[in-house]
């Protein structure tokens, strides 16, 4: 395994090694271990990829007495992944953290500089200031499955309308304390219209003939 | 990001058998986010004659209204409406006359002429005319449509055919492009009537 050198950065590391050994102290210098990898740079960009929040997106999670849902668009590519152990649950999502474990219900907020939220709920993406909108406004803790899961779908319903970059399919998940599922995963073109049916305008005024004289 | 894409538009026009359909999205944006989806982006100059204008929102409201103005001193000096071909010359000049500080749209002009023969036409923001004898594009999704005008016409279109085909490229294509859609307006023009419709689309 290569070690990257960090005395360098310690104000009070000696520069020089005491003993005339070649190798002297520099596996007891701070260090850090380097990736297996002959390409560093490209591992480095495509870790940082990894955790980056995609543009032209929206993704939402929150916690409520019954587990956490997670929910997004899909026009851009799907950028999570889910991974499964037999003590917890994870569900990675883009940015997101959602899982489920003996302290019950837990959701993270990971950025690419390594910050890290615990928190209620959270939205990431180009779409989630407007899912924001939406959830904090409908959110309460002692909802049930469906009108989590319907809030869910509506944040992200009124975050593709208003973002041009979100778009395609409202998914929504739920992950409870067995494991997860999709509650539904709906076209936002026939959602609109779901939402807000099209009402034939009334005619105000029709033209005719004139009655003649 | 370039100012023609600050609002986001798609403005297509296409000839058929003696007549012509001219459509567009409704849209208006700042970048990504959409603020209304009500916005009239094709203006009528007379019952035969209408201009698209794709690109910046101010100034395709500026422009509608200055060849508005133009159009009826025309009528009240000469008392009859313009021919198309006079109409983009009109167009090309107030253009070309902001030589260097531009109205930044580019407009589609279809119009039925003399003897009802149609005509399109598209210009760049500085008035140099293009034109065609199937179909012009303008407008952010202009590649996409492109594509959909490209392998969806057909020469010598009835105005039904006219007005699915049309409806259906610019649904394809807005599809494909952010910045565009949210509903259709399309114009389907023939000698005697005008059939006007506001398409559904989808709202993402």
């Amino acid at each position: 395994m290569m070690r990257i050198d960090t005395s360098g950065l310690d104000p009070f590391a000696p520069f020089t090694s005491a003993s005339g050994d070649v190798y002297g102290d520099v596996l007891s210098v701070p260090s850090f271990e380097l990736p297996r990898t002959t390409d560093f740079d490209g591992f480095q960009k495509k870790s940082v990829q990894m955790v980056k929040p995609a543009k032209g997106t929206t993704t939402l999670a929150f916690i409520f007495k019954d587990g956490v849902i997670v929910a997004a668009d899909s026009r851009a590519s799907m950028g999570g992944y889910i991974c499964m152990s037999i003590v917890y649950l994870f569900f990675l999502h883009r940015t997101m953290i959602a899982g489920w474990d003996e302290t019950g219900p837990g959701l993270y907020y990971v950025d690419s500089e390594g910050g890290r939220l615990k928190g209620k709920r959270f939205s990431v993406g180009s779409g989630s200031p407007y899912a924001y909108g939406v959830l904090d406004d409908g959110y309460r803790y002692n909802m049930s499955v469906e009108e989590a899961g319907e809030l869910g779908r509506r944040a992200i319903y009124h975050a593709t309308f208003r973002d041009a970059a979100s778009g395609g399919v409202a998914s929504v998940y739920h992950v409870g304390p067995n494991g997860w599922q999709k509650l539904s995963g709906d076209d936002v073109g026939d959602l609109h219209y779901k939402y807000y049916p099209v009402i034939a305008a009334p005619v105000e005024q029709e033209m005719s003939e004139a009655p003649s004289a | 990001m370039s100012i023609f894409e600050y609002n986001g538009s798609a403005v297509v026009a296409m000839v058929g058998k003696n007549c012509f359909a001219i459509a567009s999205d409704r849209r208006l944006g700042v970048n990504l986010q959409t603020i209304a989806t009500d916005f009239q982006r094709i203006h009528k100059i007379h019952p035969k004659l209408y201009i698209g204008l794709s690109g910046l929102a101010t100034d395709v409201q500026t422009l509608s209204q200055k060849l508005a103005f133009r159009h009826k001193l025309y009528v009240l000096r000469e008392e009859r409406d313009m021919r198309p071909e006079t109409f983009a010359s009109l167009v090309s000049a107030l253009l070309y006359e902001k030589r260097f500080g531009p109205y930044l749209c580019m407009p589609v002009i279809a119009g039925l002429g003399d003897d009802n023969v149609p005509f399109i036409c598209t210009m760049d923001c500085l008035g140099a005319k293009e034109l065609a004898k199937d179909f012009v594009v303008s407008g952010t999704a202009s590649e996409s449509l492109y594509g959909a005008c490209e392998s969806m016409f057909k020469a010598d279109m009835e105005p039904d055919e006219l007005f699915e085909t049309i409806s259906q490229a610019l649904l394809a294509s807005v599809d494909r492009d952010c910045l565009s859609g949210w509903g259709g307006h399309v114009l389907l023009v023939t000698p005697t009537e005008v059939h006007e419709k506001t398409l559904k689309g989808r709202m993402d």
